[in-house]
């Protein structure tokens, strides 16, 4: 995604990465004895104060239900959450904060799209393309449609550990048949980094709509919905230093507007009889009942507190951190290596041999290292591999070099400790 | 520092993980059940020949952490010959066992050794896997058995 810029990458050195630790209160604590090391930022990150803060201060000033309340309060809270939506809408370069929709994070936002657009879409006989490393949630929502509607799943096949999809023959999968691509911006398990933009247009070239799963990747990278060319683009505040249970649904306005509500309830309508309501407009139409006020806020800050940092940045720590975990464990024997070797996302992915991935995370959490050991919810993908789990080490920008090293040696101890 | 993983891992349990008795299809078998533990993907499946109430052979095929594979192999070991009721308050025992740490029969023998299961809450379920497959195998279910 490289719009030609005049300005130079930063130098490696550019940023004091190891100070913006101190803004993550839960990075300074001891488990079992050691200093705790968190690797385990692809399932979630650590929350910087600025959003602790941004919570509390929420809370304890401005707490009130949006859009219906004349009072003081109510006029705050709404005006807290509708600029959380055109911040959301700045942040991925949409081009109005109407194509904002608000969801409990990625995997509802994709169960919106599967439920909302789908059936009005799709008809029996129809395909769904969706590729070999997807997330159980960039899964298991199309399999419901699937079923409901007649409509076939197809996956487009990753080439090997590498874990880089075959563009090659890509065109054997885009057949005309294909209504809908969606398709991982980052893998979770692999690290692997898809040419969406280059995906997005192919597909669109033969009338495909198409959702990116931005889950890994938003808190990690630029995202630019205009330059990607994708149609639908979901993910959750809470894996880019947002609270849970907050996430976006970025869709195309005259696809939202032409799509159903997901669910009814309050807030969603213009005017209710009993039997019969009219639907408020996008994108309130697809937000029923309360929303999680307090998430969006934080999500705000969160996206903020980022991009004060500069998501370029982060990227470019997080291949930092990545090429030199991967390089210090290629170094030890009887270790398996999964995912691209370069351009790879901020995550390396193994096995080591004779231990299982479980033993293995169970003995670093004993030396303060969280680790994540198991499918990563990708059953499908790690039949593919062939293999029953993995473990994962998943790095953000506040990771050091040293938490890496310890880790690194760890490896070694947990390799002897399971072979005497 | 390693003090609980060597309570957690102990040299029977590692040995077992790695060279598990009673670790085949069983043809003939007239029970069987299969454990799944969803989380980390262990599998297991639990074979059983039983000449009316009585476990006359058992042997078990599957993949697994050290704890599962270990549980299943010392759990093969210690039920043949047992019956019903036995293999029942046997399960209970060692229920305790991991849940615990407390031994809370005697029947428990070797099984003994999972008693520093309990320290680690998240790996109770990997030493429970084949026993819930054990059950279900004695009862007669067919559905697979799953600890999540």
């Amino acid at each position: 995604m490289s719009l030609a810029s005049p300005i130079q990458e930063p130098k490696k050195s550019a940023i004091d990465w190891r100070s913006l630790r101190d803004d993550f209160p839960a990075l300074h604590q001891i488990v079992h004895g050691h200093p705790l090391i968190y690797f385990d930022n692809a399932a979630t990150t650590q929350k910087p104060r600025f959003v602790i803060e941004a919570l509390r201060s929420f809370y304890e000033r401005d707490n009130a239900n949006v859009h219906r309340g004349v009072h003081e309060l109510s006029n705050r809270a709404s005006a807290a959450y509708e600029a959380a939506r055109a911040r959301a809408a700045q942040f991925i370069r949409a081009k109005s904060a109407d194509e904002i929709v608000f969801t409990r994070g990625t995997t509802e936002a994709i169960n919106l799209v599967a439920q909302s657009w789908g059936p009005k879409n799709l008809r029996p006989g129809d395909r769904i393309l969706l590729t070999e490393m997807e997330h159980h949630s960039n899964i298991v929502p199309w399999q419901l449609l699937a079923e409901r509607v007649g409509a076939q799943l197809i996956f487009l096949p990753i080439s090997d550990d590498k874990g880089l999809l075959d563009l090659n023959r890509l065109d054997e999968w885009l057949t005309p048949q294909v209504k809908i691509l969606a398709i991982t911006h980052i893998s979770n398990s692999l690290g692997t980094v898809n040419p969406v933009a280059e995906l997005c247009r192919r597909a669109r070239r033969i009338g495909a709509v198409t959702l990116i799963d931005a889950a890994q990747s938003a808190g990690h990278c630029p995202l630019d919905v205009q330059e990607i060319g994708c149609d639908f683009l979901a993910f959750s505040g809470h894996k880019m230093c947002g609270p849970t249970g907050i996430g976006v649904l970025y869709g195309r306005h005259e696809l939202l507007e032409a799509m159903p509500p997901y669910q009814g309830g309050g807030d969603m309508i213009s005017t209710v009889d009993f039997h019969r309501s009219t639907w408020n407009r996008v994108p309130h139409k697809f937000e029923a009942g309360t929303p999680h006020i307090s998430g969006a806020v934080g999500l705000h800050a969160a996206m903020d507190y980022l991009d004060r940092i500069g998501r370029k940045n982060i990227a470019q720590r997080d291949h930092e951190l990545a090429a030199y975990a991967y390089e210090r464990l290629s170094r030890l024997s009887g270790l398996r290596l999964f995912g691209p070797h370069v351009g790879r996302a901020g995550l390396v992915s193994f096995l080591a041999a004779d231990v299982h991935a479980h033993d293995l995370v169970t003995v670093a959490d004993q030396r303060g290292i969280a680790l994540r050991g198991g499918h990563h919810c990708n059953q499908p993908l790690m039949k593919q591999l062939g293999v029953e789990a993995t473990a994962r080490a998943s790095f953000y920008f506040y990771n050091l070099e040293e938490e890496i090293d310890r880790f690194v040696d760890a490896l070694r101890e947990i390799q002897k400790f399971f072979s005497r | 520092m390693f003090d609980d993983l060597h309570d957690l891992y102990q040299q029977m349990i590692l040995d077992h993980s790695r060279s598990p008795r009673n670790f085949r299809k069983m043809e003939g078998a007239n029970r069987r059940a299969d454990g799944r533990n969803p989380l980390c993907g262990d599998q297991i499946t639990l074979y059983l020949f039983m000449e009316g109430d009585v476990v006359k052979d058992i042997s078990f095929q599957g993949s697994g952490c050290a704890i599962s594979k270990a549980s299943a192999s010392l759990l093969t070991d210690a039920l043949k010959g047992k019956s019903r009721q036995e293999v029942k308050r046997l399960f209970d025992q060692v229920h305790e066992l991991v849940t615990t740490g407390k031994t809370g029969g005697d029947d428990v023998g070797k099984l003994a050794v999972f008693a520093g299961v309990h320290k680690f809450p998240a790996r109770v379920k990997c030493a429970i896997l084949p026993w819930h497959a054990l059950i279900a195998a004695i009862e007669g279910k067919v559905e697979p058995v799953s600890t999540e």
